[in-house]
């Protein structure tokens, strides 16, 4: 008996390093120790055995497999271990290959500013609100203060579309409309497109611009000054500083021209700015009163200010672009590179 | 507006640098677009006096002239010039110099001609930058001499008057009163708190019997008209200063009278004109409209017709100056004029505008008239030029003067308070420096119980109200004092994008994850486009709004449909190299009710798509089923006949019942034209009509009970039937099925002529009461069921 189990325990060794992979070695494993295996069939055999040496008998067998159960386990465990090593290598892959994925487009870089603008602007309570962009020369000029005999209509050279129709030439149109269809508290902004017969290297006769507008009780200068602050700080950097100076609109009163601390040089002076440490990015103003009562608001009651700003130029101050014209060409070399 | 820092010191003792100057103007409100530092190139030449000529040994056309330069020694310098000679002072170059050559700077060094030391040059007045009126005598072949007054040694640059600064200042429309020096001068004295020197207007007026009368027809056109005579003129040249100063601004000078009226134009910025009175038919002077048809010839020759919208300055029987524009020919100064009739008026802005743009004539005179003139001015700048005119000896002022004024000369008042200009600003100037501010600027405050009364400058017709006078204290109290604040008193507000914003936002992300990248065009093109797109002549498209004043035909209507531009969109990058691409738009197209425009017409957006280079007609098919599916709305496709389609690879998209799109491939004969071998794909669709059919909110859909089961189905059909028709055929023969997507097609020999295969995977699911899933057998029965739809109905056959 006990050579027999000691047989057993070698048969089941040697043939156990036969086994080329795990599905081998389970059925080497069944062969001892499955329901048909040769202990089992030891078991099977102690009817034969004298009642005495049963106990013995039957102590020996279970040795036997306990003994053959854990070499099998570590065996298995071996070739698990090592099946894996071959899997994981045999699927070794050149990881430097390119990934595998769809392009995306992108949106303009006009959209991605606007988008921009009115994330900052959305933040400080203001609603979107888009005109028309055939508009009437009330809208456009009449209402924002700007008569037909107004000499800052050279100012901007208009399109005209007769009957007293043109395409609009600043986004100021929509602060009339508003206003006359609200009283305040008003916080709008209004983005789109405007148009000027201008068509030179700096100027296109279509572009963007985002105008707005706050009206309500005791607005101040210092408050319009707060805001843009905030906007320069948002838009370019944490340290941009903004520089309000005399300027002409006809429908604010006073009316300044906006300049942000040059963020390229961070107001040193650097070519971007000329030299000057600034760059001339919006006007803006304290409401006319004129405009407030063209659109039925007490002007004695409410102020406000107005502000307004070319998202092109924005854009080309934010990314560097250098040619306004490169806005309108569509190229895809241009376009590609203003990804998400 | 071109400013001399000399002139300006005239009225105002500048005490600060001309940069420092330039700052201080900037931070008032007047930006000088650039300032000149006059005579910068011509560096190193001073006057010499030639001592001794020689002519030089080796060459024929060279003199050898000795020179004194005072305390810069004397020097040997050798010239080509024929016009030097002993005793003349002339400029010298030394060595080192500096002078004008050619458009570019020319350096002077020390050197040997044809063996003789040269230790300089003489300059011409060309080499100086500087013509006659400058110098007299600069404008001769040869060098510039000088008179006798130079002295020996001294910087050339005082001498011929090219020791300055000149500013070219912007100036805001809202202040024609400072489109002159003296205006400008009234800014300079404010801001440096200094006193303002009046300009003379002083004159000894001679008594006269001449009367010569002026009629103004049209009072809202000429508000006011000052006719002054002035006898016993004598034309000359006027003096070398008063010809440097216009020069300095650009101005030739013609002669003294001529010269007095633009030297008062420069200074007051009042344009005047000088009449010969003796060219004036009938002795009189009328402003009127003129007549339809009436011509007239003004000072530069041209000849121009006229209509009853331009003012004419007229005498007894016809035209002689185009109101605020320009003088006629025949009664101009000419040397033997003996009488002149001075004019100084105020002409209104647009009427001057509209007739200068509508003949295409423009002058200094009429730019000034255009901003807007006050009626203030003409007087002061009459007496002034009476002055100048006495002063220069040229003429006699007499007594008679017309002056027709119907402008209304009260100064305005403002009654204000300083609480309500501080309640503007949002900070508090002290009541004393409003008021100084405001009396620097002329005007007259009268503080009483906490009010201002505040007196207007005739001059200043931009200023009515409470808010302009808090610009005039800001601008100069200095806006450094803004001191930001955050809406302190403002309601909240809630802010951000509508419903409709975020929607079209999402269309353009939605495009943008399907690879395509926003373009952005004109919102006009040329009516050629349409016909490119071959459209019908009757084509709605094509009642497309025109521009009155469009920059060119090809920028001259406005979009109907996005498409033309995309084309161009695409060209342009094929033309450039770019293989492949993907594009799109969402802008407005403009449809008129009726043409010409009458009213607002509708602005629809549209958006529209181009694809080149990569994929085909069900690549972009599968974008707009990207949109589709961002908007849970569906499209269905139905072949179409578009012009500029090709007509086996297009469709129309339709919405519900509308026609919203369509999509196809760009019709290969514009292709063709277009120099485009690769395939274009385009669609576009009128997103506001689309959207209609957008669902509003997500509406949560219960989940099935049961899991769904797929089946796929291949069926033999005839090439002309569609899948949408096979589609169709099985989503009607049985509810229970919810999808059937068709994932391959095939088409062999076996199957026969004109057959093809087509398999559809189906997903069928039970009905939302059902109590137990669909068996297998169910399933069988369903299936079973489709395959005779499909064949009662389209004739296929099971594969």
């Amino acid at each position: 008996m006990e050579q027999d189990t000691q047989a057993i325990v070698l048969e089941a060794e040697a043939e156990a390093q036969t086994a080329a992979d795990s599905r081998a070695l389970y059925e080497v494993k069944m062969k001892f120790l499955g329901r048909t295996g040769k202990v089992t069939a030891l078991l099977k055999g102690m009817r034969d055995v004298a009642a005495e040496l049963r106990p013995a008998f039957g102590k020996k067998v279970n040795e036997l497999r306990e003994t053959l159960e854990s070499k099998f386990a570590a065996l298995e465990e071996k070739m698990k271990k090592k099946e894996m090593a071959a899997k994981l290598s045999g699927e070794q892959v050149d990881i430097t290959m390119p990934g595998r994925r769809r392009k995306q487009g992108t949106l303009h870089p006009v959209t991605r500013v606007r988008n921009e603008l009115i994330d900052i602007f959305a933040g400080m309570g203001f609603e979107i609100y888009e005109g028309p962009e055939i508009e009437s020369d009330y809208y456009n000029f009449t209402a924002l203060n700007t008569p037909a005999d107004h000499p800052a209509r050279d100012m901007q050279d208009t399109f005209y579309l007769g009957d007293g129709l043109l395409l609009r030439t600043q986004t100021s149109a929509g602060q009339i409309r508003v206003m006359e269809n609200k009283q305040p508290p008003i916080k709008i902004l209004s983005p789109g497109r405007v148009f000027r017969s201008d068509d030179d290297a700096t100027h296109s006769p279509m572009f963007h611009q985002m105008e707005g507008l706050v009206v309500d009780k005791h607005i101040t200068l210092c408050d319009l000054q707060g805001m843009l602050d905030e906007f320069a700080r948002t838009m370019f950097s944490q340290n941009s500083k903004t520089r309000l100076r005399p300027s002409y609109f006809p429908f604010t009163e006073p009316s300044v021209e906006v300049d942000v601390s040059c963020a390229s040089c961070g107001g040193k002076g650097c070519p971007l700015c000329k030299g000057t440490g600034w760059i001339e990015v919006l006007g803006a103003g304290m409401v006319n009163r004129r405009v407030l009562e063209n659109c039925g608001i007490d002007p004695d009651e409410y102020t406000g200010f107005a502000f307004g700003m070319g998202i092109e130029r924005i854009a080309m101050l934010k990314y560097g672009i250098n040619n306004i014209k490169l806005l309108t060409e569509n190229d895809v070399r241009f376009l590609e590179q203003f990804k998400d | 507006m071109l400013v001399p820092f000399s002139w300006l010191k005239d009225y105002v003792e500048i005490d600060v640098s001309a940069e420092e100057l330039q700052s201080k103007l900037f931070s008032c409100g007047f930006e000088v677009e650039e300032l000149t530092r006059l005579g910068k190139d011509v560096t190193n030449v001073v006057v010499g006096l030639i001592t001794e000529t020689k002519k030089h040994p080796d060459a024929d056309r060279l003199t050898v002239c000795t020179v004194d330069c005072g305390e810069h020694g004397v020097k040997q310098i050798c010239t080509a010039a024929t016009n030097v000679f002993v005793g003349a002072k002339v400029p010298c170059a030394l060595d080192g110099a500096t002078v004008l050559h050619e458009g570019g700077i020319q350096k002077i060094k020390s050197g040997k001609l044809r063996g003789e030391l040269s230790e300089g040059m003489f300059c011409s007045g060309e080499e100086l930058g500087i013509n006659d009126d400058f110098y007299e005598g600069a404008e001769v072949y040869g060098i510039l001499i000088l008179g006798d007054e130079a002295k020996i040694g001294e910087d050339i640059r005082p001498v011929v008057g090219i020791d300055d600064y000149l500013f070219d200042i912007a100036v805001t429309a809202n202040r024609p009163d400072c489109q002159s020096i003296f205006g400008i001068a009234r800014e300079v004295a404010a801001v440096l708190k200094k006193p303002l020197k009046q300009p003379d207007v002083s004159y000894a007026p001679v008594q006269t019997d001449v009367v010569i009368p002026v009629r103004v027809h049209e009072k809202n056109l000429c508000p006011r008209y000052i006719g002054h005579y002035v006898k016993d003129v004598k034309i000359g040249k006027a003096p070398q200063w008063m010809r440097r100063r216009l020069a300095l601004c650009g101005i030739r000078s013609i002669s003294d009278i001529v010269d007095i009226t633009n030297f008062v134009l420069l200074e007051l910025g009042q344009p005047m004109h000088a009449f010969d009175r003796n060219f004036l038919r009938g002795g009189e002077v009328n402003v009127r409209r003129a007549e339809e048809g009436e011509k007239i010839v003004t000072l530069d020759k041209k000849e121009f017709m006229l209509h009853k919208d331009n003012l004419l300055i007229c005498d007894g029987e016809g035209g002689v100056a185009l109101a605020g524009i320009m003088g006629g020919l025949d009664s101009e100064i000419k040397e033997n004029t003996k009488e002149v009739f001075f004019e100084a008026a105020k002409f209104a802005r647009d009427s001057v505008r509209k007739t200068s743009r509508a003949l295409g004539q423009r002058s200094d005179s009429s730019s000034r008239f255009e901003k807007g003139l006050d009626a203030f001015t003409p007087e002061f700048a009459m007496d002034r030029a009476l002055h100048l005119t006495q002063m220069l000896g040229c003429g006699v002022p007499t007594t008679y003067r017309a002056d027709v004024n119907a402008a209304d000369m009260t100064p305005k008042t403002i009654v204000t308070t300083p609480e309500k200009i501080n309640s503007l600003l949002g900070i508090t100037v002290p009541t004393e420096e409003i008021k100084a501010i405001l009396t620097r600027l002329f005007f007259t405050v009268k503080e009483k119980d906490g009010t201002l009364e505040v007196t207007v400058p005739l001059w200043r017709d931009d200023v009515d109200g409470y808010p302009d006078l808090a610009e005039e204290v800001i601008r100069m109290y200095g806006y450094e004092h803004i001191a930001p604040t955050f809406l302190e008193c403002a309601k909240v507000t809630h802010g951000g994008l509508d419903e409709e914003q975020k929607r079209e936002l999402k269309v353009k992300r939605t495009l943008q994850s399907e690879g395509f990248m926003e373009a952005c065009n004109y919102s006009f093109y040329s009516p050629k486009d349409f016909d490119l797109l071959r459209l019908p002549a009757d084509a709605p498209e094509r009642k497309a709004i025109r521009i009155l004043n469009p920059i060119g035909e090809d920028l001259s209507v406005m979009r109907t449909i996005l498409v033309p531009t995309m084309i161009a969109n695409v060209v342009r990058n094929v033309r450039r190299g770019n293989e492949s691409g993907k594009l799109f738009e969402l802008a407005n197209v403009y449809i008129a009710e009726s043409l010409p425009l009458k009213e607002l017409p509708k602005e629809q957006k549209h958006i529209v798509l181009g694809m080149w280079g990569k994929g085909d007609f069900f690549d972009l098919k599968g974008a707009l089923c990207a949109l589709e599916e961002a908007f849970d709305c569906k499209f269905t496709y139905e072949r179409g006949e578009k012009t500029y389609l090709h007509t086996g690879v297009s469709a129309v998209i339709k919405c519900g019942e509308r026609e919203v799109g369509w999509v196809g491939e760009l019709h290969p004969e514009i292709a063709d034209t277009l120099a485009l071998e690769k395939k274009v794909y385009l669609a576009e669709i009128d997103y506001d009509m689309a959207k209609r059919k957008f669902a509003k909110e997500i509406t949560y859909r219960n989940l099935p009970k049961f899991p769904e089961a797929e089946r796929d189905l291949a069926v033999v059909v005839e090439e002309k039937v569609t899948c949408a028709e096979i589609e169709t055929c099985i989503l009607r023969a049985v509810k229970a099925v919810k999808r059937a997507e068709l994932f391959d097609v095939y088409r062999g020999k076996q199957l026969g002529e004109n057959k093809k295969s087509m398999a559809f995977r189906l997903t069928f699911a039970c009905d939302e009461k059902a109590e137990k899933p669909l068996s297998p057998e169910d399933i069988d029965k369903l299936f079973n069921k489709i395959v005779g739809n499909l064949k009662h109905n389209l004739g296929a056959e099971l594969r």
